[in-house]
């Protein structure tokens, strides 16, 4: 499978000035030109791997489609050049394009699960380019195709290919695609965020099956993430973007360890946050006591005995994948569902089990902020409406004392005063999130529970409002329940952790505890997969695994 | 507010405001009255009849502002019905749920199992032909596409996560209908309102052009495509004019309700909203 | 793997039957809705006590109501669809000939109609956003808001009277050639096939649409296969069961234009037929014409859903 060595003077990928822009239809003016990417160049050696990595609008995917010369969505390439083993495929017109797609240069999407066809088997979309283009014929084709899915670790590899995509798993559909791009051995492969639509266990299986394959088939690759610890992983060489220009690029190793640029140390320090642990004591004013609970009636058990205690002015942190029950626990303690057996009890009283038995204070008390902060304020409210509902509400404050309050709360969230008659859509990502946390505060509840709170911000955004919510506690004494899927957020704000594996309670503990061995198998996977910001952690991580992800 | 709106729809409003004006205003801006038959059959235009005359020898000018009275307001009128009575209960059946939703979508399905024409002309083949009964029959057949829009948005708005926060801090239903859903609902309902009204429009003149919409003596322009049919055989072209009518009608609601749907086609607020 | 696929067809074959049932339940409901009685209706300002009373025994109107609903379902089921009430002759006989001219006016119009939509579909997704697009789309935009009597008796005006290229009265007898036939439904055809067309040209196209926009489509894309090939491998499967899902939506609009349309041709079909009868209150006409429109729509529509069963893939290789 190794290839011979070519004319290496000239590198695989060349390009010089990009440019990429789009039009836009804003639907109350006019349509109008932006630029997306303005002015990248950058170069690819055979055989090596380059990381793009930038939040979200920084531009790394369209980028990685221009190698392909592919514009998504209306999106086009208008200006610079890019060259592929020596040839300028944007003057080539759609033939050169065709031929060098799917031969010379392949592409691995985000959502395996879409980019199948679900009306095939999978063997015959993974050989499908490598025949179309002449590379093999189809009974070699498949062979290799087998031979990859071996390579990549795949359940049954001489079977898989005759499943249909929806048969198969998550994370097995990302390593057939990445089979499939393999398959025509092409000099180029572009991964467009390939683990992130992964739960973060079978996320290093297909990190490590990905490196693996590069390395055998020495193939180039570009590597397009907004995670720096992934890509630290699996890059020779890291480029930053931001708004579509690039803020550094350089070896991994200087990347990493000694940034140059504030941007990037800002990347590279990420979840850095200080936090004195703070010890329990005296009684938990929330506590939950062998909680059972189910849907459909008692059929589907999502959580089995779960106890776990909140004390005053601390944070838990409930930690688990997909299907680990956590955000099932959050139901059940805000009342959204009554649990078949156990209890909770708030401040020395027990609370009624549905939500509609509580009073108004037990609801006060209680608070909750969600993931998408687009969807969880009413658009046609005002800011000012969205904060001072619960004032009106729970304290009867109305008029100028609910303005005077609602602007005091929005001094707390760091936003200024003018924000008052803004709706949400004229809002960003993090100043929606921290609307939605003011909102939560208007009611002086004793406990805030944050569901996923900033799993669909950028990394530098989530950081922020980490930093607030942290402040807030200090200030108002409020307790958080903090469900999350990341263990880096948890390190840096937990009082108290809980992992939760297919509704039990895998470990629970305080931080220190926790996170100390020896540990169960489960956490130990957990702790183990999480990406650290250190070259050669991949390494180390596989080897010393001891249970097998499930595979979503 | 007047700055981005395009030419179709301005078109549409300019030409759907005549209409309007010709029904409201009928008796004082017809030139002759809706029953006059002192004119000759079907004559051609003229200086004193604009559009000529109709199968009686009535001007047919004033015959279609008259016409274009009877035919909005019905159409109005079953529209207003329709769309009450579709979108409360849909909106109902949406965040009731349980068996009441059960219930009526059920009922609604069967309903939509019959085309509404044939519908139609089942029950008035046993019930007299009058204003009530056929504002009644209208609305209540056309509410039925009304209740699956309004429940499907109200469905879709009420698994959103704030109406869950309105639920966790404890408001009540009234609360949650009026204040966090219904804002949010109009917009896809106020486009569709456009499109019923031309659903109704178009149904009352297809059954008075059957026969068994309005009757004679009163007028709509179904009805005077009806009367004045016979003379197309011979090349009178005296019944393509209350059918144009409509049409014009008919097309410049749609230009407004196209432009309505576009502007909000997304579950944004601000102030255009 | 293939019960399953059975199963779920049987199941709504049985469910459309049951809606059927309750469609006739209905329909029977509709006309025994008035307060006094259909005799009192039909006999109006000429009742007397004695011909009310007459009246009321011939239609078997002294029966209660459930009666005569089982008698008049039981009826169908031998086919036997009664006598109409006019002139006494056997519906299931005047409507054999009138059903046959009916989907003879309905058929070649969807055989016209369908492809067409589908055409202008694909070109109106090939050339989205541009001037092609755009000019269907307005077209589609006007033809829906155009009455069918407009579009009727234009065509009869310029086609039939001005120009005298087609025949202005639609009159068919059983003698009737195919080609002679053809001529005479020329003009129905084309209304109901413009009426239908603007319809089915908007779903087609966000039919198309939906599925060109699919990621697996951008993967073929990038796998370098000629547009013919993406479109013909990976566009065309999947676009199958939406697609039949629009016409079969439509041609289901195709039977209730019909009616309007044979009034403006004076054709002899079964719109013709019910409408003449509507106006003359003749009940067992109307519900028996009532329940074989109904039966057509139901069917074309589980015809719709079957197919989208048929096609989908995860209920033909369920996990």
């Amino acid at each position: 499978m190794v290839k011979p060595v070519a004319d290496t003077a000239k590198p695989l990928l060349d390009v010089r000035g990009l440019k990429i822009g789009a039009t836009v239809y804003p639907p109350d003016a006019k349509p109008h030109d932006i630029t997306i990417v303005d002015g990248v160049s950058f170069t690819l050696e055979k055989g090596k791997v380059l990381g793009l990595i930038g939040e979200s609008g920084a531009g790394k995917s369209t980028i990685g489609l221009s190698a392909l010369g592919y514009g998504r969505g209306g999106v086009r390439i208008t200006g610079g050049e890019v060259f592929l083993n020596g040839r300028d495929i944007l003057k080539g017109g759609m033939p050169v394009l065709r031929s060098l797609r799917g031969k010379e240069v392949c592409y691995v999407s985000q959502s395996a699960a879409a980019s199948f066809n679900p009306a095939f088997k999978l063997i015959d979309q993974v050989v499908e380019a490598t025949v179309r283009h002449g590379v093999l014929d189809r009974s070699a084709a498949e062979e290799r195709a087998i031979e990859l899915f071996r390579v990549l670790s795949l359940p049954d590899p001489e079977t898989i290919g005759s499943r249909y995509p929806h048969q198969v798993s998550g994370g097995q559909l990302q390593r057939v695609m990445t089979a499939m791009a393999l398959c025509s051995e092409p000099d180029l492969i572009v991964f467009d965020e390939p683990t992130t639509a992964l739960d973060v266990t079978t996320q290093i299986d297909v990190l490590a099956a990905i490196k693996d394959a590069i390395k055998r088939t020495s193939v180039a690759a570009l590597y397009i993430t907004h995670d720096l610890a992934v890509v630290a992983q699996v890059s020779d060489e890291i480029m930053v973007l931001r708004q579509g220009k690039t803020v550094e690029h350089g070896a991994v190793k200087q990347i990493i360890e000694a940034p140059r640029e504030d941007y990037t140390k800002a990347l590279v320090s990420v979840r850095a946050i200080k936090h004195k642990e703070q010890i329990p004591s005296g009684e938990p004013f929330l506590k939950v006591e062998n909680i059972t609970a189910a849907y459909g009636g008692g059929t589907v058990k999502v959580l089995k005995d779960v106890s776990v205690d909140v004390y005053e002015g601390q944070t838990l942190a409930v930690v688990g994948e997909s299907g680990s029950g956590k955000s099932t626990l959050a139901r059940v303690i805000t009342g959204l569902l009554p649990p078949l057996e156990g209890r909770i009890t708030f401040d020395g009283n027990e609370l009624p089990k549905a939500l509609k038995d509580r009073s108004k204070e037990e609801l006060r008390q209680l608070q909750m902020i969600y993931q998408m902060a687009d969807v969880a304020m009413n658009p046609r409210q005002t800011v000012g409406t969205i904060i001072g509902r619960p004032l009106e509400f729970y304290f009867g404050l109305r008029g100028a004392d609910r303005d005077k309050r609602v602007n005091e709360l929005l001094e707390e969230i760091e936003m200024g005063t003018g924000y008052i008659d803004r709706y949400p859509a004229e809002l960003s990502g993090g100043q929606k999130q921290r609307v939605c946390i003011a909102r939560a505060l208007a009611a002086k509840p004793k406990l805030i529970i944050c569901d996923e709170v900033t799993s669909a911000l950028d990394p530098l955004v989530a950081d922020g409002i980490l930093k607030l919510l942290l402040n807030l506690q200090k200030i108002e004494n409020v307790s958080y329940l903090f469900i999350t899927h990341d263990l880096a957020t948890v390190k840096a704000i937990a009082d108290s952790i809980a992992i939760m594996y297919q509704g039990e309670l895998a470990r629970y503990g305080t931080k220190t505890d926790v996170l100390k061995p020896p540990f169960d198998d489960y956490t130990d996977l957990l702790l183990s997969s999480v990406p650290e910001m250190k070259i050669g952690w991949l390494e180390e991580a596989i080897q010393s695994r001891r249970m097998d992800s499930a595979g979503n | 507010m007047f700055r981005k709106i395009p030419l179709s729809a301005m078109i549409g409003m300019l030409l759907t405001s005549i209409f309007l004006f010709a029904a409201i205003f009928a008796p004082w801006i017809a030139p002759y009255s809706m029953t006059d038959s002192s004119a000759s059959v079907w004559e051609p235009f003229s200086s004193a009849h604009w559009l000529g005359t109709d199968n009686l020898g009535r001007d047919l000018l004033s015959r279609m502002i008259f016409g274009a009275r009877t035919t909005i307001f019905i159409a109005a009128m079953a529209t207003f019905l329709s769309f009450t009575l579709g979108s409360v209960l849909g909106l109902a059946a949406a965040v009731i749920g349980g068996w009441f939703d059960m219930l009526m979508s059920r009922f609604v399905d069967l309903l939509m199992s019959i085309p509404t024409l044939i519908f139609a002309l089942v029950v008035l083949s046993v019930l007299p032909s009058n204003l009530i009964t056929l504002i009644l029959l209208m609305g209540i057949l056309d509410s039925t596409r009304v209740y699956r829009l309004s429940r499907a948005v109200a469905v879709d708005l009420n698994v959103m996560d704030f109406v869950e926060a309105a639920k966790l801090r404890g408001e009540g239903r009234m609360w949650i209908i009026f204040r966090e859903i219904l804002p949010n609902a109009l917009s896809p309902l106020v486009a569709e309102l456009g499109l019923r009204f031309i659903f109704q429009v178009l149904f009352l003149s297809a059954l008075s052009f059957l026969g068994l919409g309005v009757q004679p003596p009163e007028a709509d322009w179904g009805g005077m495509v009806k009367e004045n049919k016979d003379g197309i055989v011979f090349g009178i072209p005296a019944a393509l004019i209350p059918a144009a009518a409509i049409a014009i009608l008919a097309i410049s609601v749609n230009l407004i309700a196209d432009w309505v749907l576009n502007r909000t086609t997304d579950l944004k607020g601000g102030r255009s909203g | 793997m293939q019960t399953s696929l059975l199963t779920l067809v049987a199941q709504r074959l049985a469910l459309g039957f049951l809606l059927l049932l309750a469609v006739s339940l209905l329909i029977f409901v509709g006309t025994n809705i008035l307060p006094g009685d259909v005799a009192e209706a039909i006999l109006g300002q000429s009742a007397t006590p004695e011909s009310l009373a007459n009246l009321r025994r011939d239609l078997g109107l002294n029966d209660p109501a459930y009666i005569r609903y089982f008698n008049w379902l039981g009826g169908i089921a031998t086919g036997d669809l009664g006598n109409a009430l006019t002139n006494g002759s056997n519906i299931s006989e005047a409507v054999g000939k009138r059903l046959f001219n009916t989907l003879f006016l309905a058929g070649t119009a969807a055989v016209i109609s369908v492809p067409l939509a589908i055409l202008l579909g694909l070109i109106a997704v090939r050339y989205r956003n541009r001037w092609p697009d755009k000019m269907i789309s307005g077209l589609t935009l006007t033809s829906i808001s155009l009455p069918e009597f407009f579009i009727g008796y234009l065509l009869i005006y310029f086609g039939a009277v001005k120009f005298g290229w087609f025949p202005s009265v639609a009159t068919v007898y059983d003698s009737m050639g195919f080609w002679e036939r053809l001529n005479i439904v020329a003009l129905p055809a084309l209304t109901l096939t413009l009426v239908v067309l603007a319809h089915m040209m908007r779903m087609t196209r966000a039919a198309i649409l939906n599925v060109m926009q699919s990621a697996y489509v951008e993967t073929a894309e990038l796998k370098g296969l000629s547009a013919f090939n993406v479109i013909r491998k990976h566009a065309f499967p999947n676009a199958i069961a939406p697609i039949v899902n629009v016409v079969m939506l439509n041609l289901a609009y195709l039977i209730v234009g019909v009616v309007v349309v044979e009034v403006i041709f004076v054709y002899p079909g079964m719109g013709q037929y019910l409408v003449d009868h509507v106006a003359k209150r003749d009940v067992p006409v109307v519900q028996a014409c009532g329940l074989i429109f109904a039966a057509f729509f139901i069917g074309l529509n589980l015809v719709a859903d079957i197919v989208a069963i048929a096609t989908n893939p995860r209920i033909r290789h369920p996990k």
